[in-house]
Order: structure tokens, then C-alpha cells, then sequence
């Protein structure tokens, strides 16, 4: 008999999912999907507005990511103004990505998992949490607090005081930064790495309780893709879009405005988010992840000392020097993307050239499309704009990451699911590891849907003709 | 100039025959919304939230068009007047699509400070959410209708100051646009000289300048006053402070 079992919502992770569960005779899970089922319709109704206005609106499709969402929009912006951005500006806007890299990433190891991984799996779902973690590790959660403020601070001190600084725009950026506000950066800087580090340490100590756990949680090939820099190394903001296969073959190497030549969007009616796929290989073999584990996996160096010296044992989860396919290592990435990040900031603070008042390039419409991709914590962002002579926006298109890693999610849950469910029903630790499980991609689901509202939250068990066998209201 | 005497919220004020209500309660630092008035254009009377109660009928009148009258008697803000005003506004906010978070004026937008002030926290009214378009094609400047409220302060500094007359008023009620040259495109305009002033005296973000991103659009309004001491009274300099006739 086949019964359907849906596991909702998936708690602690941004916006709202649903994932139901497929049963077969023999009691183990046939099929697993991970359901979006919001959706806002961004792409629609920026129709009619100016390119001009769109870093600002788009960083409203997210509360989570707006600094991603305003760096790609500023960059189309600036391809259809056909503009050089002074190089300052692009310094700048470096920097407030790496500050948004710092902050996100803190908050998905410190607030999101790390609960998971230092009070365990099946520890008490009551205190499995940030809340949790003041009580046990209150200098672990502390410290993650800092760091995401550090990043916080970063963004706030370019971008000025509000939540969605609309300070990227198309031709550079609105202000420049003054050397106050740098030496803030840097009098913050030194705890930033101690803390760094000491995630660091602490990843690297749970990873021996998980050593039986982490080839269920999405162990599989893939391709992979992300921004390089032109000589290949670890790179966030511009440079070469580069994909890589399984093997680490290097399939693609191209200007990023090149990737609707091999990048594919299918759509399946059970969920909103839609799936990209490298379309050579087609869907849905050509299944391919984004964000750090992909970034680490596409580059051929990060290109900082401290990042480059943990990409050197990072590597050792890979199979002889090929890519890292563990899904479990998001983890292990994210904190290294952190050292490189603060490496980054140390290095572009100490130049000069920073500092001064040219920070845009003034111009008009000069192009009638303009793609801008930049790497948003969760991986490559696109945004992709055809406007009329006025600047008008005629049509609007963009693939965010958490879609890019909907293929993998999917897999993902199926792994955890066929390992840990049987017919005999879910226990908390569970569904928890299969939470874990999608929030390695740390996924932003109000993101990728460009999604307000949410369903009504419940656990559903269906019958093979889709009669309900049970249902459990979980708030 | 004869003085006159008018009561206002329970207080004997004097005035000035020739004034308006509006200048007088202003003289006594009484704050009064205002949408359609702006200091240095003739009055409109259109956007009624400068309506005052008068006399024992209590009558409404709009203040920037009702002059000061010996004996008069006004209430500036009774619970009724307040309540209209926020109607006003709320109606206005309806009509057409103004997501202040995105808006190139968010922070300094005329309507949104009126909004804000009087505490209109929601829109009991549905929203009419109309397709309005965006006129780009000027080189410099942008009409973007979906934040336009009528107040024709475009229409009267094009035509007063200016001297072009760019902009006309046309449909009537939820169809009503400003328009300019007769309805052709702005950026194909012959009559438009480019000046801008249009666009600094518009309230709202419905006017702008091209390439604004969000909040980012200053206006100023001191030029107006510039121009017209100048060209009315032949002032056109200052001295410590104090004018200069002839501009000497
Ligand atoms: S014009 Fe004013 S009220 Fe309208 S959206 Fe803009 S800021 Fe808000
Ligand atoms: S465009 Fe501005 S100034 Fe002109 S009527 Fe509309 S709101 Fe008033
Ligand atoms: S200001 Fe008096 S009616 Fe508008
Ligand atoms: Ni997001």
C-alpha cells in the first residue's frame, strides 16, 4: 500500500514550505517532494516601472537578502546604462556583499544549525534552538550574534540606516564611504575573525558525531556552478560564470550575460519554485547546486591566505581532488566563505583609493537588455531586464538561488527520508533531520517565490486513492 | 489695509483685510494641512484639506481661497474637520498606486508627511489600483501618474511662472490626467523649455527626475520666491540679510 505523508511546516527555515512524503508497498519512501506554495509575482509587476527604480524594489523580494537583490539589479541597471562603474563604487559594492555574506552565513550557522549540531539531532525540539543554545552555549550563541553584527554593521554603515538601503544603483553607488566609518570597520574587524575561527573549531569537533549521518544528508553527483574570478579563484561579485561537473571537468567558463545559453527553467505543478537545469545534460539529469558548497567546489583557489589554508582541508571531503558532493559540507563552506569574506574587507580597507566622492557614472539608456548576476549568500542571482528607449521595463526575469538548488532540496529529502522513515510512522528527530537536511542549502523561500502568505500548517497522511488517512495540525 | 479681527479656535486675531483665512491662521503658527497651496502660486482650492469650519453654521470653507473677513469665527481642527481630512487623504492614497517604500520620495513626499501627520495608519476605502503609465520619454524628467494627486501645482507653475504651459488637466474623475502638449509625450513637447520647475513643485513623487532611485528625489521650492521678488519687485540680491531693490 502507498500512503502519503506530509511533514509541515519545516520550522526555522525563511518563508514557508511543505514536503510531502510517498510511501510504497514495502512501507519505505518511493518519493519525496519539497513544495513551495507561495508565490508574489514580483517579475509582474515591475513591468512598467523604470530600471532606474529596481534596486529598490527588488530589495523588497526579500527581507532576508536585499543587498544581493540590489547588487544584481544595480548590475543590470549598470549594462543597460552601457556604463564603466567607477572602480571605487565597485569596491564599495564588494564590500557590502562580504558584509552580507558575513551576516547571512552567521545567522544559518549560528541561529539556524548549529543548535542541531551541538545539542544533537534528538535533543528536546523545545529548547533545539537559539533559545536553546543561550542556555547551554552562551558564549557559542553570543558569539554568533556578534558576527552576524559585524555584518550588519557593515551594511549599514555603507548603505545607511534602513533595512533595504537602496544605495547600489544603476552606474555605481549613491554615497560614498567616509574614513570614519571605514576605521569603525576596522576596529570591529579583530573579534569578527576570532569568531570566525572559533565556528570554525566548532564545526569541525560535531563532525565526528555526524560521521555516520552525513552521506544520507544529499550525497550525490552533481554539477556545479558559480562566479570565478578571470584566473579561478573564489569570487562573489563579477568575473566568469563557471560550471563544473562531478568530476570537476570544467563544462562552462563564459561572461555571465552567456548563461541563457545553457541554463533551462522547468516547472513541475505540485510547487511555485521553479527548477533551473543545465540545459546540455536536460531535466532533470542536468541538476546542478549553487551557493558555497558550489562556489568552493568551482574554484581552483579561494585567493586569501587564512580561506585558502581551510579550502586545502576542505578539499579532503572530496574524492581525489574531485568535487566535494556532500551536502553536509554547506556547513564547512559557509564558514570558510566567512574567513574569505573578512580577509576581503581587511585587504579593501586598507586601500586608499576607497575613500573619495566619484562613486557613479552618470548616463542614460544605451542598451535594451541588461543582465546583472552577483553570488547572494545562497548562491548565483539573476536579474535580467529588457527596457524600451525611456528605461521602461518591459519584461523582468530572475532565477535566485534557492531555485537553482531545488533539484538537489528534492534530493536531498528523498536521501534522508529513505534512510530514517519506514512505514511505522515520524519521529521528531526525523522530521528534524530532514529540516536539516533542506536547511543545508539554507534555503530563502520568500525569496525564491517572491512569496508573501502562507499555507495552513499541518501534517497530512494519505491513502493510496488520496483519501485522508490522518491529518495533525503542528503550529 | 484695514485690521480686521477674526476669531479663531476661540482666540481674537488681527489681521489684514485682503488675506486669506489660510495666511492668517499660519501668522499664528497654527499648523494646517495644505496639498494643492503652495506659497508663490495663485490657489486652486482642490484638495480641501485646508477646510476650516466657519461661523455658527459651521459651514466648511478651504482656507487658501476664502479671504479674511471682519467678525469671522473659524475652527481650524474639530473632531469633524479632522475626520474629513483624514477621508481626504485616505481617498487620495486609494485612488491611484502609492507604495511609499518605493517610491522616489519616500521620506520627503508632501502627501505622505499629511498622511503620517494626522495618524492615517490604514485605507478604509478599496483600492482602486489603477494600470497607470509612466512617461519617461523627456530627457530629464519623468511623469510617473501612479502618484500623481491632481493638485495642478505642474499645470499652474508651467503657466504663471514659467510661461509655457506645458501642462493641461484632462478626463474627469478617476479618468483625470495631467497631460502635457495637449496629450503627446512629454519628450516630443515643443512647449517644454526643460526648466524643472515642475517637477520641484510637485508634492509627490509623480514628478521626478530621471535616474532618481528610491527615496532619493530633493525638491526644492525657494526658487519660486526667488523669481518672483525679482520679477515683481524688482529684488534680486540680499545685503546682511536684508533685500536690495534693483539688485545692487
Ligand atoms: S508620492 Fe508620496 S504618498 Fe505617493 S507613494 Fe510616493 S511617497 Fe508615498
Ligand atoms: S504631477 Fe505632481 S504637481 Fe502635477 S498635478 Fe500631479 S501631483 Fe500635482
Ligand atoms: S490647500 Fe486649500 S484646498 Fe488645497
Ligand atoms: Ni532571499
Amino acid at each position: 500500500m502507498t500512503r502519503t505523508v506530509t511533514i509541515d511546516p519545516v520550522t526555522r527555515i525563511e518563508g514557508h514550505a511543505k514536503i510531502t512524503l510517498y510511501l510504497g508497498d514495502d512501507g519505505k519512501v518511493a518519493d519525496a517532494r519539497f513544495h513551495v506554495v507561495e508565490f508574489r509575482g514580483f517579475e509582474k509587476f515591475c513591468v512598467g516601472r523604470s530600471f532606474w527604480e529596481m534596486p529598490g524594489i527588488t530589495a523588497r523580494v526579500c527581507g532576508i537578502c536585499p543587498v544581493s537583490h540590489i547588487l544584481a539589479s544595480a548590475k543590470a541597471g549598470d549594462n543597460i546604462l552601457g556604463v564603466r562603474v567607477p572602480p571605487r563604487a565597485e569596491k564599495l559594492r564588494r564590500l557590502m556583499n562580504w558584509g552580507q555574506l558575513v551576516q547571512s552565513h552567521a545567522l544559518s550557522f549560528f541561529h539556524l544549525s548549529a543548535p542541531d549540531l551541538l545539542l544533537g539531532m534528538d535533543s528536546d525540539p523545545a529548547t533545539r534552538n537559539i533559545m536553546g543554545l543561550i542556555q547551554n552555549n552562551p558564549s557559542v550563541a553570543r558569539s554568533g550574534i556578534r558576527l552576524r553584527q559585524f555584518g550588519q554593521e557593515v551594511i549599514r554603515l555603507l548603505g545607511g540606516k534602513s533595512v533595504h538601503p537602496a544605495w547600489a544603483v544603476a552606474g555605481g553607488v549613491r554615497d560614498p564611504l567616509t574614513a570614519e566609518d571605514r576605521n569603525q570597520i576596522k576596529r570591529m574587524l579583530p573579534e569578527a575573525f576570532d569568531i570566525a575561527e572559533l565556528a570554525l573549531d566548532l564545526l569541525k569537533d560535531s563532525y565526528d558525531k555526524f560521521e555516520s549521518e552525513t552521506p544520507v544528508y544529499g550525497d550525490f553527483p552533481s554539477l556545479f556552478m558559480g562566479l570565478v574570478t578571470p584566473d579561478g579563484g573564489l569570487e562573489h561579485y563579477d568575473g566568469l560564470l563557471r560550471v563544473v561537473d562531478e568530476d570537476g571537468r570544467v563544462l562552462e567558463n563564459v561572461n555571465p550575460s552567456d548563461f541563457r545559453r545553457f541554463v533551462g527553467e522547468a516547472v513541475e505543478p505540485w510547487t511555485y519554485l521553479k527548477f533551473p537545469y543545465y540545459k546540455p545534460l536536460g531535466y532533470p539529469q542536468g541538476m546542478y547546486r549553487v551557493g558555497p558548497l558550489a562556489r568552493l567546489n568551482v574554484c581552483d583557489f579561494a585567493g586569501t591566505p587564512r580561506a585558502d589554508r581551510e579550502l586545502r582541508q576542505f578539499r579532503r571531503y572530496g574524492q581525489r581532488g574531485k568535487p566535494v558532493t556532500g551536502s553536509f559540507h554547506y556547513h564547512y563552506a559557509r564558514l570558510i566563505e566567512i574567513l574569505f569574506s573578512l580577509e576581503r574587507i581587511e585587504e579593501t580597507l586598507a586601500d586608499e583609493s576607497l575613500l573619495g566622492t566619484h562613486v557613479r557614472s552618470i548616463s542614460d539608456v544605451n542598451e535594451s537588455r541588461g543582465i546583472g548576476v552577483s553570488e547572494a549568500p545562497r548562491g548565483t542571482l539573476f536579474h535580467e531586464y529588457e527596457v524600451d528607449g525611456n528605461g521602461i521595463l518591459q519584461k523582468v526575469n530572475m532565477i535566485i538561488a534557492t531555485g537553482q538548488n531545488n533539484l538537489a532540496m528534492n534530493r536531498t529529502v528523498q536521501q534522508l527520508a529513505r534512510a530514517y522513515v519506514n512505514g511505522d510512522g515520524l519521529s521528531e528527530g526525523v522530521l528534524n533531520r530532514i529540516e536539516h537536511g533542506i536547511r543545508l542549502y539554507d534555503p530563502c523561500l520568500s525569496c525564491s517565490t517572491h512569496a508573501v502568505g502562507q499555507m495552513p500548517m499541518h501534517v497530512q497522511l494519505r491513502a493510496p486513492d488520496g483519501a485522508l488517512v490522518q491529518e495533525i495540525i503542528r503550529d | 489695509m484695514a485690521v480686521i479681527t477674526v476669531t479663531i479656535n476661540d482666540e481674537l486675531v488681527s489681521g489684514r483685510t485682503g488675506q486669506s483665512l489660510l495666511e492668517l491662521v499660519r501668522e499664528r503658527g497654527i499648523d494646517l494641512p495644505t496639498l494643492c497651496h503652495l506659497d508663490g502660486l495663485e490657489e486652486r482650492g482642490g484638495c480641501r484639506l485646508c477646510m476650516v469650519e466657519v461661523g455658527a453654521t459651521n459651514r466648511l470653507a478651504a482656507a487658501c481661497v476664502t479671504p479674511a473677513q471682519e467678525g469671522m469665527v473659524i475652527y481650524t481642527h474639530s473632531e469633524r474637520l479632522v475626520r474629513y481630512r483624514r477621508m481626504i487623504l485616505e481617498l487620495l492614497f486609494a485612488e491611484r498606486n502609492h507604495v511609499c517604500a518605493v517610491c522616489v520620495m519616500n521620506g520627503r513626499c508632501e502627501l505622505q508627511r499629511e498622511a503620517y501627520t494626522i495618524g492615517m495608519d490604514h485605507v478604509r476605502y478599496d483600492y482602486l489600483t489603477p494600470d497607470l503609465p509612466m512617461d519617461a520619454s523627456h530627457e530629464r524628467f519623468v511623469i510617473d501618474h501612479n502618484r500623481c494627486i491632481l493638485c495642478t501645482r505642474c499645470v499652474r507653475v508651467c503657466d504663471s511662472v514659467e510661461g509655457a504651459h506645458t501642462w493641461d488637466v484632462m478626463g474627469r474623475g478617476v479618468n483625470c490626467r495631467v497631460i502635457t502638449d495637449l496629450h503627446q509625450p512629454w519628450g516630443s513637447s515643443r512647449s517644454c523649455t526643460s526648466c524643472g520647475k515642475c517637477v520641484q513643485v510637485c508634492p509627490t513623487g509623480a514628478l521626478h527626475a530621471k535616474g532618481s532611485s528610491v527615496a532619493e528625489m530633493v525638491k526644492h521650492h525657494d526658487f519660486l520666491q526667488w523669481i518672483l521678488d525679482g520679477r515683481e519687485k524688482k529684488q534680486w540680491a540680499t545685503r546682511n540679510g536684508d533685500p536690495v531693490e534693483g539688485g545692487r
